[in-house]
């Protein structure tokens, strides 16, 4: 066994062992205090309590949700990152986060506060709608979509987004009141509900980005050398969208707009394991999840009983690791 | 004086005439559409200003502006209107909005990526996080929220430089360091946000969306000073500047000291964007669309410090002229305008270009 595939082996696997902690210590703790041999029986045995109500109504949708969210993210800018060749470009790029911010204070504005069930289907619809205005620019003439295009393209249209949502707030205060709760990106709160609507969506762009990941990693050389390698550009650039629209939509449905996941999960990941794009996307997998999981864990402990917001948290405590992974090693070029 | 002009390739396929003016020992070389450009941007500046002047609450006549900014005016409320209003508005417009086009220019340059602004990496957050402490935390006033918003751009320079010093300071480093820092502090800001009365939010709000709306005389002249202080040394700096896109070692090989270069420009560009963000809080965009909409229409491959701080300048004006009168008497704040426009413009931008390059 070479000496590099030995180091991604050992990286995966620690990410994996992480993981699991981090699945386990997201269902132990909260704010009732349950012995670990009990919070097991409970996961295994309903017995009708209002313990096995919290642990199997709430923690296990709420982990099952942060670690689902966070892996696709992570994924999505793996994929994101190699489609464009930008190592600064986040799902975000895409006007993901924009589109769907933009419906969400427009949902409330005309209908007035609901709930995050009713939230999460214009958050996919602005987040839908926004990329594919991107990529419709970008792919403007008959060149495709390059990379350079599709990142400026997303900033213009997120900016234009963006403005449009700061007018609607300025205007509502209903609207900016349950906008700035929203915007923080919180798993307060979801339930079965909203992990089983989104489960299937997730599950399908997941397949989708993990499969083409040999064709994108061609593309990181350039389009003529993928072309000469075999790899049809113009379907793997589409399927790669498709793939991180899908992915970068439904997360943010389902607790708002995370940042920095999808640009630090990759990046890390990099460092780690080296250029292969199949490594790099797998292990954005499971480090995804890892994050956005201690991010929701911190969020819930800091302050408790209140909680924060775990897309602040992923943020806050995410910034320093970053920058200590970005100053010790070689800057990651793509 | 002779002049010659001469028809070179600037790009493949697209020919770029060149003047030369020379006047015994002393030579002048432009290209004609940058000269074009530039002159269009400043009538077009001028005409802006103009109508700043004439319209508001009280309508005035072109002579009446000019009488009362000669002061010369019998009509009190006019004088009043227009040096003690209308003017410092006008003028912190234009010197806001170049500030933001220049620094974005040097950014961008110095990163040579056109998502390196100081809108993404970082310093207009860390301006935006030292107001909001005022705004949300201490409680103060306008001054202090300005102080503050300096004090977090600057803050924010200093730690990046911190972090990046034992490293050394290159383009790419900066952009990571600097985004980092940025996603920080702007999840701080949500959660300060978040946890503030609805009241302080909602004043919050107001200032992070960018606003002309309260800009008076003391301030306008304190930050055109401050600007140009830091203009002035940056523009002697702009020709080697102008070499770095070309790749550090032809840089260094044409006697470019490149790492000082890096350090000097970097804490002008942030000096500038902090002044700016300190004077009207942030508007969002210019600093990002400035230099990409001016390299468009001047036909260059890099954004320039003039004409991205003349695009700068005249984004800026034309957009609180819109946020003034398009949906009168309630006033937007000038950066959800400039968003809008400069995205749309951007959008449209690219979209004719892209369309063209077949």
């Amino acid at each position: 066994m070479s000496e590099a595939r030995r180091r991604r082996l050992l990286v995966l696997l620690g990410s994996l062992i992480v993981l699991a902690v981090a699945l386990l210590a997201s269902l132990l703790l909260g704010s009732h205090a349950l012995a670990p041999s009990r919070v097991l029986d409970l996961l295994l045995h309903d017995d009708g309590s209002t313990e096995a109500a919290v642990i199997r109504g709430q923690r296990l949708p709420r982990t099952l949700l942060a670690a689902a969210v966070g892996a696709a993210l992570g994924l999505a800018g793996a994929q994101m990152q190699a489609l464009t060749r930008n190592p600064l470009a986040d799902p975000g790029i895409l006007g993901v986060n924009a589109g769907a911010s933009l419906l969400v204070v427009v949902a409330v504005a005309l209908v007035g506060v609901t709930g995050i069930g009713f939230y999460l289907w214009f958050a996919f619809a602005g987040a839908a709608v926004a990329a594919i205005g991107v990529y419709v620019l970008a792919g403007t003439g008959r060149q495709t979509a390059t990379p350079m295009r599709l990142a400026l393209a997303g900033v213009a249209v997120s900016a234009a987004l963006t403005a449009a949502t700061q007018t609607v707030i300025l205007l509502d205060q209903e609207a900016f009141n349950e906008f700035r709760f929203w915007v923080t990106g919180s798993l307060e709160g979801r339930g079965w509900d909203v992990l089983l609507t989104v489960a299937p969506v997730l599950v399908v762009g997941a397949a989708v980005a993990l499969a083409i990941s040999p064709a994108l990693g061609a593309l990181v050389l350039g389009e003529d050398t993928a072309h000469g390698l075999g790899v049809r550009v113009r379907r793997t650039r589409m399927f790669a969208m498709l793939a991180i629209t899908v992915l970068c939509g439904a997360a943010t449905a389902a607790v708002g707009p995370i940042v920095f996941v999808g640009l630090a999960v990759p990046m890390i990941a990099r460092h780690l394991v080296g250029h292969d794009q199949r490594w790099v996307a797998v292990c954005s997998v499971v480090l995804g999840a890892c994050w956005l999981l201690g991010a929701d864990i911190l969020a819930r402990i800091l302050v408790a009983p209140q909680e924060l917001a775990a897309g602040v948290v992923a943020a806050i405590a995410g910034a320093p690791v970053f920058v200590a992974v970005i100053s010790r090693r070689k800057v990651p070029a793509l | 004086m002779t002049v010659s002009v001469e028809k070179g390739l600037v790009a493949p396929g697209r020919r770029a005439g060149r003047v030369t003016l020379r006047w015994r020992g002393w030579s002048l070389r432009f290209r004609v559409r940058s000269v074009l450009v530039l002159l269009g941007s400043v009538v077009a500046i001028s005409v802006a200003a103009v109508i700043g002047l004439l319209l508001g609450e009280l309508d005035l006549s072109f002579a009446e502006v000019l009488r009362a900014l000669t002061g010369r005016s019998s009509d009190p409320l006019a004088t009043y209107f227009v040096t003690e209003v209308r003017l410092p508005r006008v003028v912190t417009a234009l010197v806001v909005g170049a500030a933001l086009g220049a620094a974005g220019a040097v950014f961008q340059n110095l990163t040579g990526n056109p998502l390196g602004s100081p809108d993404i990496i970082g310093f207009t957050t860390g301006a935006a996080t030292g107001a909001l402490v005022q705004i949300i935390v201490v409680g103060g006033g306008p001054t202090a929220v300005a102080l503050g918003a300096l004090l977090g751009g600057l803050g924010t320079a200093a730690l990046v430089w911190l972090l990046t010093r034992r490293t050394g300071l290159t383009g790419q480093r900066l952009v990571l360091i600097g985004l980092g820092v940025g996603v920080g502090l702007a999840a701080l800001n949500t959660l300060l946000v978040a946890r503030a009365s609805l009241v302080a939010a909602q004043t919050a709000a107001q200032w992070l969306a960018g606003s002309l709306n309260a800009v008076l005389w003391p301030r306008t002249g304190w930050t055109a000073v401050a600007v140009l202080a830091l203009v002035v040394p940056l523009c002697w700096l702009s020709r080697p500047l102008s070499m770095l896109p070309l790749g550090e070692d032809v840089a260094i090989a044409s006697g470019v000291p490149v790492q000082r270069l890096r350090t000097a420009l970097v804490l002008l560009a942030v000096g500038l964007v902090s002044v700016a963000t300190a004077a009207t809080g942030p508007i969002g965009f210019v600093a990002l669309a400035a230099p990409q909409v001016s390299r468009r229409l001047i036909g260059v491959p890099s954004p320039g410090l003039v004409g991205s701080g003349i695009t700068g300048a005249l984004l800026v004006l034309v957009s609180d002229l819109l946020a003034q009168h398009l949906f009168s008497p309630t006033e937007l704040a000038v950066g959800v305008v400039t968003g809008t426009l400069g995205g749309a413009y951007l959008v449209a931008l690219l979209a004719l270009e892209w369309r063209r390059s077949r």
